[in-house]
């Protein structure tokens, strides 16, 4: 990064003239692909991500089935031209890397006993990013679970806090992200509208326990935010499907 | 009555002994676990599906494509995750006919059959010896998601009988979502695009009268084109 460093909070505001705990502008339309059993297209500020559920089904190659339950693959990938400079097509360890928790923070959700030897594979495509793009897949995939049909304890709803000038923020965008001290994704299995548990937590740069703890009742405020508009998203596709 | 949506983790009773289908329990309190509609009484709560693939049960009568021939039988899809056999003994006509199994059925060859026996693994067995089974050679075949099934066969068969007795065609509803329909073209695609219509609103309120006044007008259009044909000629 040779740019130089902007300030990051002017007069109490954020760049983008937010409060310190204010989500970016979030879009949500379930069922978007015909082909998929479940899909969703989510923008999350400048990000836009679509998200895409397959199964329960035959899992291949063979080897790879479960006996006693079902396997949840979840691939998340950047697209090229997702990011200003051309990113290189194809996964990379960072990719890798989120898939895996990711699927982690599912695992504990989904309802595998259901159907032994079959597998539910989850795509989440990155078109454009703008920081707290796993937070956001992570939202889409979870809608796009729900509208598949897949049985599931809960549903997962994902956002991250940020300190930047040494001040905590809610859902950082890009230069945030890129010139803040820290980031810290939260995701949570809310059920019955509560928050349950932390179904991921990661950390990148370095935060106190207070700012860390103080960071997680922001996060749990703005998930409760996202996690209605996940639930209306969900309720308008049948409810514009009776319309019809 | 309009049944209240839910989504996975509502809760939706407090007494465990009421959970039903598309429920579970957990701490005492009976939670949704798929997307569904709430169908809620007083001795029983279930969720009526809106989405998801067919999980099969034995007993149930599904249409299944033949993807596999074996020596002693054929590999089916049943649009489920897990695929179907069905055994060359379990196959009801005279088999000393035909030197191989592939003269019987090929791939690609549809058939009706029935759920005979899932073991614990998920392996599924079909058979076809029942009144209603029986290879599929004419007619047309469509899919559809199998949750909304029950709204194409009608409170006890009335959509399906409706479907059958405006048109005087032939229709069998596999459970896993495959309908085969034979008889007149017309009538057959008229019968499936109200098939599409009924999977489509299958949980919106008066569907029956509504597929009724649908079937009646595009019937009335068949026989205005028929009047008008020898007119041309």
């Amino acid at each position: 990064m040779s740019e130089e460093r902007p300030q990051l909070i002017v007069d109490g505001k954020r760049l983008d003239g937010r409060d310190f705990d204010e989500l970016r502008p979030i879009k949500i339309e379930a069922g978007v692909l015909r082909r998929a059993d479940g899909s969703c297209y989510l923008e999350m500020g400048r990000n836009k991500i679509i998200a895409a559920v397959y199964g329960p089904r035959e899992v291949h190659p063979r080897h790879l089935q479960d006996p006693s339950r079902a396997v949840i693959r979840y691939r998340y990938n950047m697209a090229p031209f997702s990011v200003e400079e051309r990113k290189r097509p194809g996964p990379d360890r960072r990719s890798i890397e989120i898939s895996k928790v990711s699927r982690e923070a599912f695992e504990p959700i989904i309802m595998k006993e259901l159907f032994p030897r079959s597998g539910i594979d989850v795509f989440v495509e990155v078109l454009q990013a703008d920081a707290g793009t796993r937070t956001a897949c992570l939202n889409a995939a979870s809608v796009a679970l729900v509208d598949a049909g897949v049985a599931m304890k809960g549903i997962i709803t994902a956002v991250a806090v940020a300190k930047v000038d040494g001040q905590l923020v809610l859902d950082p965008m890009k230069e945030e992200d890129n010139f803040g001290e820290a980031d810290v994704p939260f995701a949570f299995l809310i059920r019955n509208s509560r928050i349950e548990s932390i179904a991921l937590l990661q950390m990148d740069g370095r935060m106190t326990v207070d700012e860390v703890k103080k960071g997680l009742q922001m996060a749990k405020r703005g998930a409760m935010q996202i996690y209605e508009m996940q639930r209306d998203a969900i309720m308008r596709k049948y409810h514009t499907e009776e319309v019809e | 009555m309009t049944r209240k949506m839910v989504i996975p983790g509502d809760l939706v009773a407090t007494n465990p002994r009421a959970a039903g289908y598309g429920t579970y329990i957990e701490g005492g309190r009976v939670y949704a676990k798929i997307l569904g509609l709430l169908d809620k009484t007083d001795t029983n709560v279930r969720v009526i599906p809106l989405k998801g693939r067919y999980i099969p049960s034995v007993g149930d009568i599904v249409l299944g494509i033949v993807r596999e021939v074996m020596g002693n039988g054929w590999v089916l899809d049943i649009h489920s995750p897990y695929p179907a056999f069905l055994p060359l003994s379990e196959y009801p006509e005279n088999r000393h006919r035909h030197s191989k199994v592939n003269e019987i059925l090929d791939i690609g060859d549809a058939v009706i059959a029935k759920v005979q026996n899932i073991d614990p693994k998920m392996k599924v067995t079909l058979t076809m010896k029942e009144r209603v089974c029986k290879p599929v050679r004419v007619g047309r075949v469509v899919a559809i998601n199998p949750a909304r099934v029950p709204r194409v066969i009608g409170k006890k068969g009335s959509m399906i009988k409706l479907l059958k007795s405006e048109l005087g065609i032939q229709i069998i509803v596999g459970q896993n979502g495959l309908i085969w329909l034979n008889g007149d073209r017309k009538k057959v695609s008229i019968a499936e695009e109200a098939i599409y219509i009924i999977e489509a609103e299958a949980h919106t309120e008066g569907l029956t009268d509504r597929m009724t006044a649908f079937i009646k007008s595009k019937k009335g259009e068949i026989k205005n084109e028929r009047r008008e044909t020898p007119a041309n000629s």
